[in-house]
C-alpha cells in the first residue's frame, strides 16, 4: 500500500511522544520501549491476519479454481475460467454473465444516488442542529435514532410501511389522493431500487448529518459575524464561505459512506432478497458462494468487487493523508 | 408589526417547520413499529396512527419461541466478546502505535485502516474455510472471531487518536522511575483511557449486534442464530403472509435496548463517530 517509512510527521511525533534522550540510558530505553511496541502488536497482526490476510488471500486463490462449498481442499487450478473462458464457439465466465454486469449497474446507481441524497439531506440537518434554539439535543437524539437501529429491523419496518395492500405510506399517498392504486414498492422492477434507497438514505442521514456537525462547529466565528455585518445573503454565505470550508470533513463524509454503499448488503437482502432488480455485487457474489455452492465462481465476483474497493480506498488514502497533514 | 418583523417571523416558522419535520422523518418509522407490535392480530391490517388499546400478545408470543430467547442470548455473548477481545488487542496496539517511534509504524497503520475498508463478502470464502477448520462454524466462536475484522480497526485507530492526544509528561515521568512500558501502558494510561474506551467499546458493541452478512452466512440452525438473523428468518405460510405482529415485536425488543444506549450516551458516540471517521 504504501512504502514504509521510517516517521513522516515528525512535529506530531515530537509534540507526542516523550523525545529521545541522548547517551547510554537514552538508547537502551528507547530499544526496550520498540521491542514492547512489536510484542503489543502482534496479538492484532496475527488476529488481522488470520481473519483478514489469509481469508482474502484464499479468495483470491479460489477464484482461480473449481472450488466448491462442501470441497474447499479439493479444489483444482483451472486458470481465469472464472472469470472468462472461450469454449465451443461461445464466450462464458463472469465477464459474460449479464446478471454480474446489471448487479455493477445496481451498485453503482445504488452508491451514487444513495450517497448524494445522504450528503443533501445531512448537510441541511446539520446546518440546522447548528443553529441555536431551545430543545436542540432533543432534536439531535432524536435525529441519532436512525442510525442506532440495527439495518436488519430498519429494511423490516420499512417493509411493513411499504407493503402494498397493508402498508401506511399506501395508504397515506391514496389518502392524499397522489395515487390511484396501491403501489408494490418492494417487487416493483421500476421501485424497488428507490425503496432500497429510501431505507438506506433514511438510516445513514445521521452518520452524515454528524460529520458535517462536527466541522461546522469547528468553523471560525469571526468570518460569518463579518458577512452578517456586511449584510451578505446567507444563502450566497453557505455557498461561498461554509461549503469550502467544510470540503475536506464532506469528502471524508463521502469516502466513508460510498464504501460502505458498494459493499451494501443486508438492508437489500432483507428488502428485496434476491431480485435481479436490486441485485449489488454483494449479493450475487454471497448467492453464488453460498447458495450455488461455487466457491471458485464467487470468489470470482467478491476478488472484482474488493477491486473495485481498494480503488476507491487509495483514493480516500490519499485524501486522508493530506487531511492529516492539515490537522497535525 | 413592520416588515422585518414579519421575516423574522416567517423565518421562524419555516425554521421550526423544518424541525418538525425533521423529527417525524427521524422518530417515525420506529413509532410506528412498537404501535403495530401492540396490537392484536385482528386489528394488524388497519392502518391506525395510534394505539386504542394494548396487547402484548405479540411478544408474548416471540418470548414464548426458544430460538428466539437462545437468538438474544447469543447476540449478548458474541458481541460482548467481540467488545472485550477488541478492546483488549486495540488498547496493547495503540500504545505501541500512539505512543511509540518505531520503523514500520505508518505501514502498519495504513494496514489497519486498508483492512476496516475490506468488503466482508471478499473474505466470505476465505473465513468459510478459516471457521471450518478451526471447527468453529456454526458455534459463536466463529462470528466472534469473524467480527473482530471489522471491529478491531475501528478500535484501534480511535484509540490510537486517543493516545496521542495525551500528554508527554505523564509518560516521562514514568520512564524516569524505570516503569517498564507494560507499567506504563496499565497504570498511568489506562486510567485515563476508560472514557474512550468506552466509546469505542460501545461503537464495537453496536457494530457486532447489528452484524448480519457473517452471522447468515457462519451459522446454520436456530439454536445458534443472532438476532438480526432471527428477525430476517421469521416466516410464515408463505412469502405473502408474513407475521409482521411478531417480526415488529422482536425488531422493537431488540433495538429499544440500543435506542437506549445511544440516548444516554450521546455525546461520547458523537465523538466517536467524528474521530474515526474525521481523523481518520
Amino acid at each position: 500500500m504504501s512504502t514504509p517509512t521510517p516517521d513522516p510527521t515528525p512535529q506530531a511525533v515530537h509534540s507526542a511522544v516523550p523525545s529521545p534522550q541522548t547517551g547510554y540510558r537514552g538508547t537502551k530505553v528507547r530499544r526496550q520501549r520498540v521491542r514492547a511496541a512489536w510484542m503489543f502488536l502482534i496479538p492484532m497482526l496475527i488476529t488481522l491476519a488470520m481473519v483478514a490476510g489469509w481469508p482474502l488471500a484464499r479468495t483470491f486463490y479460489f477464484s482461480f479454481t473449481d472450488a466448491s462449498l462442501s470441497d474447499t481442499a479439493g479444489a483444482a487450478w483451472i486458470g481465469i475460467e472464472n472469470y472468462l473462458v472461450f469454449d465451443d464457439g461461445n464466450w462464458y465466465g463472469i465477464l459474460t454473465d449479464p446478471v454480474w454486469w446489471q448487479s455493477v449497474w445496481n451498485t453503482l446507481y445504488f452508491s451514487v444516488v444513495s450517497v448524494s441524497l445522504e450528503v443533501i439531506f445531512g448537510i441541511i440537518v446539520a446546518l440546522l442542529l447548528n443553529a441555536e434554539f431551545k430543545g436542540r439535543m432533543l432534536v439531535r437524539a432524536a435525529v441519532l435514532i436512525p442510525w442506532a437501529i440495527p439495518t436488519i429491523v430498519s429494511a423490516k419496518m420499512w417493509a411493513w410501511m411499504l407493503n402494498d395492500q397493508f402498508g401506511i405510506i399506501n395508504h397515506l399517498l391514496m389518502t392524499l389522493g397522489l395515487i390511484d392504486a396501491p403501489l408494490a414498492w418492494t417487487a416493483d422492477a421500476s421501485l424497488s431500487m428507490w425503496a432500497v434507497i429510501m431505507v438506506d438514505v433514511w438510516k445513514t442521514i445521521p452518520f452524515v448529518a454528524l460529520l458535517v456537525l462536527a466541522a461546522l462547529q469547528m468553523l471560525p466565528k469571526d468570518c460569518f459575524e463579518a458577512a452578517e455585518v456586511d449584510g451578505i445573503h446567507p444563502v450566497k454565505v453557505f455557498f461561498r464561505v461554509t461549503l469550502p470550508l467544510i470540503t475536506p470533513a464532506l469528502l471524508v463524509a463521502v469516502i466513508f459512506r460510498l464504501l460502505d454503499a458498494l459493499r451494501v448488503f443486508d438492508v437489500i437482502y432483507v428488502l428485496t432478497s434476491n431480485s435481479t432488480n436490486t441485485m449489488t455485487m454483494s449479493i450475487y457474489a454471497r448467492q453464488q458462494l453460498v447458495e450455488f455452492q461455487d466457491v471458485g465462481y464467487g470468489s470470482a465476483a467478491s476478488t472484482l468487487l474488493f477491486l473495485i474497493i481498494a480503488l476507491v480506498t487509495i483514493l480516500y488514502l490519499y485524501l486522508g493523508r493530506r487531511q492529516l497533514g492539515v490537522d497535525e | 408589526m413592520n416588515r422585518y418583523q414579519q421575516i423574522n417571523l416567517a423565518k421562524q416558522v419555516g425554521k421550526w417547520a423544518l424541525i418538525a419535520v425533521i423529527m417525524v422523518y427521524a422518530i417515525f418509522p420506529f413509532y410506528y413499529a412498537v404501535i403495530t407490535s401492540l396490537k392484536p392480530s385482528s386489528e394488524l391490517f388497519r392502518v391506525d396512527y395510534w394505539l386504542s388499546s394494548v396487547d402484548f400478545g405479540n411478544y408474548a408470543q416471540i418470548f414464548s419461541q426458544k430460538s428466539f430467547v437462545q437468538a438474544i442470548g447469543n447476540s449478548i455473548l458474541v458481541a460482548i466478546s467481540v467488545v472485550f477481545i477488541a478492546l483488549l488487542l486495540g488498547v496493547t496496539a495503540s500504545y505501541a502505535l500512539g505512543r511509540v517511534r518505531f520503523r514500520g509504524r505508518t505501514t502498519v497503520m495504513l494496514v489497519v485502516l486498508g483492512v476496516s475498508m475490506f468488503p466482508q463478502v471478499a473474505v466470505l470464502s476465505g473465513l468459510f474455510e478459516v471457521i471450518r477448520t478451526l471447527n468453529l462454524y456454526n458455534s459463536p466462536g466463529g462470528l466472534i472471531l469473524s467480527y473482530t475484522i471489522f471491529t478491531l480497526p475501528f478500535t484501534v485507530w480511535v484509540l490510537t487518536t486517543f493516545m496521542r492526544q495525551l500528554p508527554m509528561e505523564l509518560e516521562e515521568a514514568a520512564i524516569m522511575d524505570g516503569a517498564t512500558p507494560w507499567v506504563t501502558l496499565t497504570r498511568v494510561f489506562l486510567p485515563l483511557m476508560w472514557p474512550a474506551m468506552a466509546t469505542t467499546g460501545l461503537l464495537a458493541f453496536i457494530a457486532a449486534w447489528n452484524e448480519f452478512l457473517f452471522a447468515l452466512t457462519f451459522t446454520l440452525t436456530d439454536s445458534q442464530r443472532t438476532v438480526p438473523v432471527a428477525i430476517a428468518l421469521i416466516s410464515g405460510g408463505s412469502q405473502h403472509e408474513l407475521p409482521w405482529g411478531p417480526i415488529m415485536a422482536a425488531s422493537v425488543t431488540v433495538t429499544v435496548p440500543l435506542v437506549i444506549l445511544v440516548m444516554i450516551f450521546q455525546r461520547r458516540i458523537v465523538s466517536g463517530l467524528t474521530a474515526g471517521a474525521v481523523k481518520g
